[in-house]
């Protein structure tokens, strides 16, 4: 555990990252490109247990513990929003249970992905979200 | 533009305050007029104009503002009587939309009539506003609802809907225009055929009245439903039209004020229509408003509208067919100015997200038509549907804005 990042840690290099963007076009391409490499869930994981409700798309995140930290994998059929799961994983992957519990993750407002993404629910990052925050609540 | 004649786009847009915002720093492009149009500034005076000058209950004060206000809102009546063709405004009641509407007859005209194994048919077209009352009352009343169904374009199935009339057929109901499709149903067909068989006949007008010719008597329906908010009027208000011995025959939807002539403990009596089903204060500023509404499409005319309309969806239909790997669903003769398209590979929601992040407004997903998308195969389309104020010029962005889209995403 030398090199462990914080939640903390990720978050700013995620703002350094987007601080590069000019556009609005960057921020998705970036979305994009991130929802594309994501890994394939496992199909095993791609039923009505995993999914969350109240999106327009569908979602899917799996959560398990190992050695006291939670790791998620997910999945969307929608690209944008598979970036998003991306990006959330990236943020919160192999932590501790109670540090995503607490996480406030207002990195999300400082990129300027909110101003970007519609405020409905449709957009399902909110739902993503409170889901991984459940999960990590559950195996902490 | 010389393909569209004498119409006067422009001073049409002049009308609507809302068209000149910007959108994340670009002109709103608002292409999303089959979930609501945006309302001229007639329609959002009369709102003011009735706060400021003559709020007041109406039908049972004795004072100026109450008589102003009664005249008022019973122009509106009027004037719903006329843009429907009906010959009388007691065969007007004011709801708070289609879905209430629906609501209402599913209730009233559905809880007196129907019985064990009555049928009720609808389309597979319907909008969840007229699946679920049915359901809920079908499930109560244990009738059976059924479905006609349609082809792979969206087409309805006349052969299996005659099939399906018999002695049980009570109730038939059916959507005009298909929200989700832009599909004009067979509906005088479709009335004639279920009056062969003596069953009810209610046309969900929600996304018709904007567009057709409105004659509730030529078209021979029973009832027909809509929202004022989808033609320029103000959300909260839509319109029951009944015949008056259907009305007359059922039960009030909902008791207390306005729908009473006597209370006593032991006995009330109703009042006559359309107050016997407007229970409790209604809503009077949306209901005046709504005339404006009525008075903005008459002024232009509908006939005129629509001419227009058709230019824009001619005129998008071929640029957006230009466009690889992209479907339209419903690509038929038949249908006003709504294009539901898909493209392969590409999740509707994707595109809405990137078309909003250049000013426009397009509605994806299932359109609360989660049945007819399951039948079609489809999780959801994108829709652009268009309305009096829209340009040609619109539609380039649109087109531009979705090529540049699908670069990005594919
Ligand atoms: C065909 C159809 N029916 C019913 C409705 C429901 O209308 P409202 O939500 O105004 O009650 C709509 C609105 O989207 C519609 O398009």
């Amino acid at each position: 555990m030398t090199n462990h990042k914080t939640i903390k840690n990720i978050e700013q290099e995620l703002i350094d990252d987007f601080s590069l963007f000019e556009t609005w076009e960057e921020k998705y391409e970036y979305l994009i490109d991130l929802g594309k490499k994501l890994a394939p869930l496992d199909p095993a994981f791609k039923t009505e247990d995993y999914k969350i409700k109240g999106c327009q798309s569908s979602v899917w995140i799996h959560s398990h513990e190992k050695d006291g930290l939670v790791h998620f994998a997910g999945d969307s059929d929608a690209i944008i929003v598979r970036g998003l799961v991306g990006l959330m994983i990236t943020v919160l992957n192999a932590q501790p249970a109670k540090e995503i519990v607490n996480a406030p993750l207002d990195f999300i407002d400082t990129i300027g992905l909110s101003s970007h993404l519609a405020q409905t629910r449709s957009n399902g990052l909110r739902a993503m979200i409170k889901q991984m925050k459940m999960d990590a609540g559950v195996l902490g | 533009m010389e393909t569209e004649g004498t119409y006067d786009v422009q001073a049409i847009r002049a009308q609507f305050p809302i068209l000149s915002r910007k959108v994340k720093g670009k002109d709103l492009v608002y292409l999303d007029n089959a979930a609501t149009a945006q309302k001229p500034v007639a329609v959002i005076d009369a709102l003011v104009h009735y706060y400021s000058h003559y709020n007041a209950n109406i039908h049972r004060g004795l004072h100026t503002l109450a008589d102003e206000a009664t005249a008022t809102y019973e122009a509106s009546r009027a004037a719903v009587m006329h843009f429907v063709g009906a010959s009388s405004t007691d065969e007007i009641i004011f709801t708070k939309g289609t879905t209430e509407s629906i609501n209402l007859v599913a209730n009233a005209w559905g809880k007196s009539f129907l019985q064990e194994g009555d049928e009720i048919i609808i389309t597979s077209l319907e909008h969840h506003a007229n699946i679920v009352p049915w359901q809920m009352v079908a499930a109560e009343k244990k009738a059976i609802l059924r479905v006609i169904p349609i082809d792979d374009n969206g087409i309805l199935d006349m052969e299996a809907f005659k099939s399906m009339l018999g002695p049980k057929t009570k109730f038939v109901s059916v959507v005009h225009v298909s929200n989700a499709l832009g599909i004009i149903n067979p509906v005088e067909e479709i009335i004639r055929l279920a009056h062969e068989y003596n069953a009810v006949v209610l046309v969900d007008g929600a996304q018709s009245s904007v567009h057709l010719d409105i004659d509730v008597q030529t078209l021979g329906c029973d009832f027909y439903v809509f929202s004022g908010h989808k033609i320029y009027g103000p959300t909260g208000v839509g319109v029951l039209y009944g015949r008056r011995d259907l009305l007359e025959s059922m039960p009030p939807y909902q008791g207390g004020g306005e729908m009473i002539k006597e209370v006593r403990f032991e006995h009330t009596t109703y009042n006559e229509l359309p107050f016997k089903f407007e229970a409790g204060t209604p809503n009077i500023a949306d209901v005046i408003a709504l005339k404006a509404g009525i008075d903005f499409i008459n002024t232009i005319g509908k006939a005129v509208i629509r001419k227009h309309e058709e230019t824009l969806l001619e005129y998008a239909t071929a640029k957006l067919k230009n466009i690889k790997g992209l479907r339209i669903i419903g690509d038929v003769k038949n249908k006003v100015s709504v294009i539901s398209f898909v493209v392969d590979g590409v999740h509707p929601q994707d595109l809405a997200i990137l078309l909003d992040n250049q000013g426009i407004a397009v509605r994806t997903g299932h359109h609360c038509t989660q049945p007819l998308m399951h039948r079609l195969g489809i999780v959801g389309t994108t829709r652009a549907s268009f309305a009096a104020y829209n340009t040609i010029e619109e539609i380039d962005v649109l087109v531009e804005a979705l090529n540049k889209s699908l670069k990005m995403l594919l």
